[in-house]
């Protein structure tokens, strides 16, 4: 992720409207300063402005701001799924991709649209949009207002909006389960900024060991979480291991 | 033409577990070896590493470690004469690619089958009358006893460093233990797990109800240990990233740690990555194994030839690299005849959660993948089925696995599936739930098989196998009744509210359930009803070995890595002191 960051000038577009990155979590007179984000944070790879307007908008409804967390868009969901739409992920790459195509399978039987996790969402977006402006008089999603953008995706939710490519309930599962992804992911990929998603549950990341607390039952845990960016775990790590790391068995090793 | 490489001695398909058992043991014994592997090597260092490692969206999410499905997967139809379609991305269940195989990502959750499981149709039959269950319940003898797996259940065990504490020695039943075991000549090699909260409140509401909680058997080491094979292993971290995760910590037994480094100190014994098997070449009549041809890194074909071919590959691989080889009569659901890909079953899983909303702090994310708290009271051997109409159980757990938090995030039944309600429901319930799962046994249905497709094709061109499968009522009903028992004891538990997953109406390809797959190449002492024999020899190709959970008759209310352990040195034990110094038919067809 960092190498593809580092070509953020060739890529760098407007941040889309609304994301207020740098906004950390409500309860941060108990957290540490969220640092000003760095240029590569908003830029978008993959999603067109209106795109990204709509993803926002509808990920902030599944996850919302409430008065002591953020909200999706405020935890950079947003930028996580682009990412990972840019992705060899989002190109479908462990997909399994050849036809015949039976899109009306049984759900038992998973996913069956032609379409890559990138295709789906483009299609996906699209189709939405089109109905919103018909439906709404030519408004767009992100202008309906809570109550009417929670309607729409209901719908999508159980297939109540007839998108032309697709079932609408397939796109909204993989927006949904983006949108968790991409508050509870590794800050790293983008999105849960400021760990806000780890600090709402108390999940305390990365930390490689519970060994002297697993049996202190009802231990209340403080410490901050920490990513896998977090060099000093990196080096804790290697550290711990250095007596007794042997040399690669090397089978072959291409 | 494809590439002739020099002879060896034994080829094995595959280089997970059971590839590094027999490549070691194989090259001890003077033979040259050599292991392919469809995947890369890979290595605690530098694969495994931390923090990297600890990485939910890239290996539980993403699935890094596991098979790429654009390369090669399965089609699936619940039932004969639904049209099967490919699994176009993994989800139930997660093979692994690369050395080490599905050992490398397991939670090391380690049992001994009960004995009656290895004689289930005889046991039933004598028990509670050849009326029982019907005969669509294709349940089978396996043709090898527990007394005689004994042995290498508890060398496997030591190989491992499993941690747990005996509930039947040698005769005795001993408190703390699983008084349900089969008589074990040996206590484990190390203590139990540390047990955390969630295994107190367990035990103390199983406790109350009758019931014998114990530590689960876990491969995740309780303290500094050395195998019979030298390799050291470090005390686990409870870090909370087993499944889907290599160990960092030197920590879990995996080939890596436990196995690989005493094998490849055989220069007689390697393995090659990269290699994609695609057929086991044989004779004109199909009665000797030549060796195998495989499709290298760069894509060429190649043909291995060798003197033996030994299947290590992932249970359904077996059976459909059979298929795709012309080797042993295919299974008919229709007729009931043939037998590869006879007997697939799987797992048969359900869940209660108890939500303490606040009341007690649980701390999901301190885990190990083996770290639990069971009871075995409902498992086959275990209770009375008279009047149920169903054979089988399975063992009831709380195990604490993780909260890595994509996907650990329960909340009550009820609560809306996104938006302001169900993120509070999220913060509440994330550190003060509890789950409970059932394990529960599968068994064999005539219509549940493995076959091959007639329509979708690999990367290599080679015909997908294909998977017809449903939960077959037998296991409806024993999960009916044993997550009733489940939700009982979830009531005891103390919590605010409870919720019950039952059994879903069809199995779906989708969800993460178990990657407990098993049978399609299924051991007996009928060939007629099995592929190999009691010591896992091909019935037809006498120098053709198939190691794994393909072999097992029927799935058992556990995990199946242990008695795969068991039945890869039973295996060995036939090869190496009868086989090899006489190779034929050790039994006659």
């Amino acid at each position: 992720m960092s190498e593809t960051l580092s070509r953020r000038d060739l890529f760098k577009v407007a941040g889309a409207a609304g994301a207020a990155a740098a906004a950390g979590p409500a309860a941060a007179q108990t957290q540490p300063p969220v640092a000003e984000p760095a240029d590569g944070d908003r830029v978008l790879f993959f999603f067109t402005d209106p795109e990204a307007r709509f993803v926002e908008a509808a990920a902030e409804r599944l996850i919302p701001k409430d008065p002591r967390w953020p909200g999706a868009a405020d935890a950079g969901v947003l930028f996580f799924i682009d990412r990972q739409l840019a992705s060899a992920w989002g190109a479908g790459d462990r997909m399994y991709l050849k036809g015949p195509w039976k899109p009306e399978a049984a759900p038992e039987q998973g996913y069956q649209l032609r379409f890559t996790p990138a295709e789906l969402y483009r299609i996906a977006i699209g189709e939405i949009g089109e109905h919103c402006r018909q439906a709404y008089g030519g408004k767009e999603f992100w202008d309906l207002g809570e109550p009417v953008m929670d309607e729409v995706l209901g719908k999508l939710e159980t297939g109540g909006i007839a998108l032309p490519s697709l079932p609408s309930a397939v796109f909204f599962e993989t927006l949904l389960a983006n949108t968790i992804e991409g508050f509870f992911a590794d800050p790293a990929y983008g999105g849960n900024r400021g760990m806000a998603g780890w600090r709402m549950v108390g999940f305390p990341g990365a930390y490689a060991q519970f060994v002297d607390l697993v049996d202190v039952h009802g231990h209340e845990y403080r410490r901050e979480p920490i990513g896998i960016g977090n060099t000093a775990a990196r080096e804790a790590h290697l550290k711990a291991h250095a007596s007794h790391m042997p040399a690669p068995t090397g089978a072959g090793r291409p | 033409m494809p590439i002739r490489m020099k002879e060896v001695d034994v080829v094995l398909v595959g280089g997970g577990m059971t590839a590094a058992i027999v490549g070691k043991h194989l090259a001890e014994a003077g033979k040259t070896v050599v292991a392919l592997e469809r995947g890369p090597m890979r290595d605690t260092v530098p694969d495994f590493q931390s923090p990297s490692m600890h990485d939910e969206l890239k290996y539980s999410i993403r699935y890094a470690l596991m098979q790429n499905a654009a390369t090669q997967t399965l089609s699936f139809r619940n039932f004969v004469g639904q049209e099967a379609l490919p699994m176009r991305q993994l989800g139930s269940f997660l093979p692994a690619d690369g050395v080490g195989g599905a050992m490398v990502h397991w939670n090391g959750q380690t049992w001994r089958f009960q004995p009656e499981w290895f004689r289930l149709k005889s046991w039933t039959e004598e028990r509670y009358g050849k009326d029982h269950v019907g005969d669509d319940v294709t349940i089978q003898d396996w043709g090898v006893s527990y007394e005689e797996l004994e042995p290498h259940y508890d060398f496997f065990e030591k190989v491992c460093g499993i941690g747990g504490f005996a509930g039947n020695l040698r005769g005795e039943t001993r408190a703390g233990g699983n008084p349900f075991e089969g008589p074990r000549q040996n206590d484990y090699p190390n203590p139990p797990m540390k047990q955390p909260l969630s295994g107190k409140l367990f035990a103390d509401a199983a406790s109350g109800l009758g019931y014998h909680p114990f530590p689960m058997p876990s491969a995740n080491q309780t303290r500094a240990y050395t195998n019979p094979y030298g390799a050291e292993m470090q005390p686990c971290m409870y870090c909370g990233y087993c499944e889907t995760y290599g160990c960092e910590h030197f920590a879990k037994a995996s080939p890596q740690i436990a196995i690989l480094p005493a094998a490849m100190k055989n220069s007689n014994f390697s393995i090659r990555p990269r290699s994609h098997v695609i057929r086991i070449e044989h004779d004109k009549d199909a009665r000797i194994a030549t060796g195998v041809t495989y499709v290298d890194a760069q894509g060429r074909e190649v043909f291995q030839p060798a003197g033996m071919v030994v299947l290590c590959a992932f249970a359904h691989h077996n059976p459909i690299l059979l298929l795709q080889s012309g080797i042993g009569e295919p299974y008919d659901p229709a007729t009931r005849k043939g037998t590869v890909g006879r007997n697939y079953s799987y797992q048969t899983m359900t869940a209660v959660s108890v939500f303490y909303d606040g009341t007690q702090r649980i701390n999901p994310y301190m885990g190990a993948g083996a770290l639990g708290t069971v009871i075995d009271d409902w498992n086959n051997g275990s209770f009375d089925h008279s009047g149920l109409g169903f054979v089988g159980g399975g063992y009831i757990a709380a195990n604490q696995t993780s909260g890595r938090p994509i996907n650990h995030h329960p909340v009550p039944d009820g609560t809306p599936r996104w938006g302001r309600a169900w993120k509070e429901a999220v913060a509440r319930h994330y550190n003060s739930t509890v789950t409970l799962s059932l394990h529960g046994s599968s068994t064999p249905h005539p219509g549940n098989h493995l076959g091959l497709d007639r329509t979708y094709t690999d990367a290599y061109g080679q015909p997908l196998g294909m998977m017809t499968f449903d939960f077959p009522y037998n296991d409806r009903l024993m999960a009916r009744h044993l997550t009733g028992k489940m939700r009982e004891i979830g009531q005891a538990m103390g919590g605010r509210s409870i919720s019950v997953s039952w059994l879903a109406d069809h199995y779906s390809i989708a969800p993460y359930q178990t990657t407990h797959n098993s049978g399609g190449a299924i051991m007996g002492t009928d060939p007629r009803t099995s592929v190999v024999n009691r010591y896992l020899q091909s019935w037809d190709l006498h120098n053709l070995w198939i190691m794994g959970a393909s072999a097992f008759p029927q799935n058992a209310g556990y995990n199946p890595t242990g008695t795969v352990g068991s039945l890869t040195y039973w295996a060995l034990q036939a090869i190496t002191g009868d086989y090899l110094k006489n190779p034929r038919p050790l039994v006659q067809a």
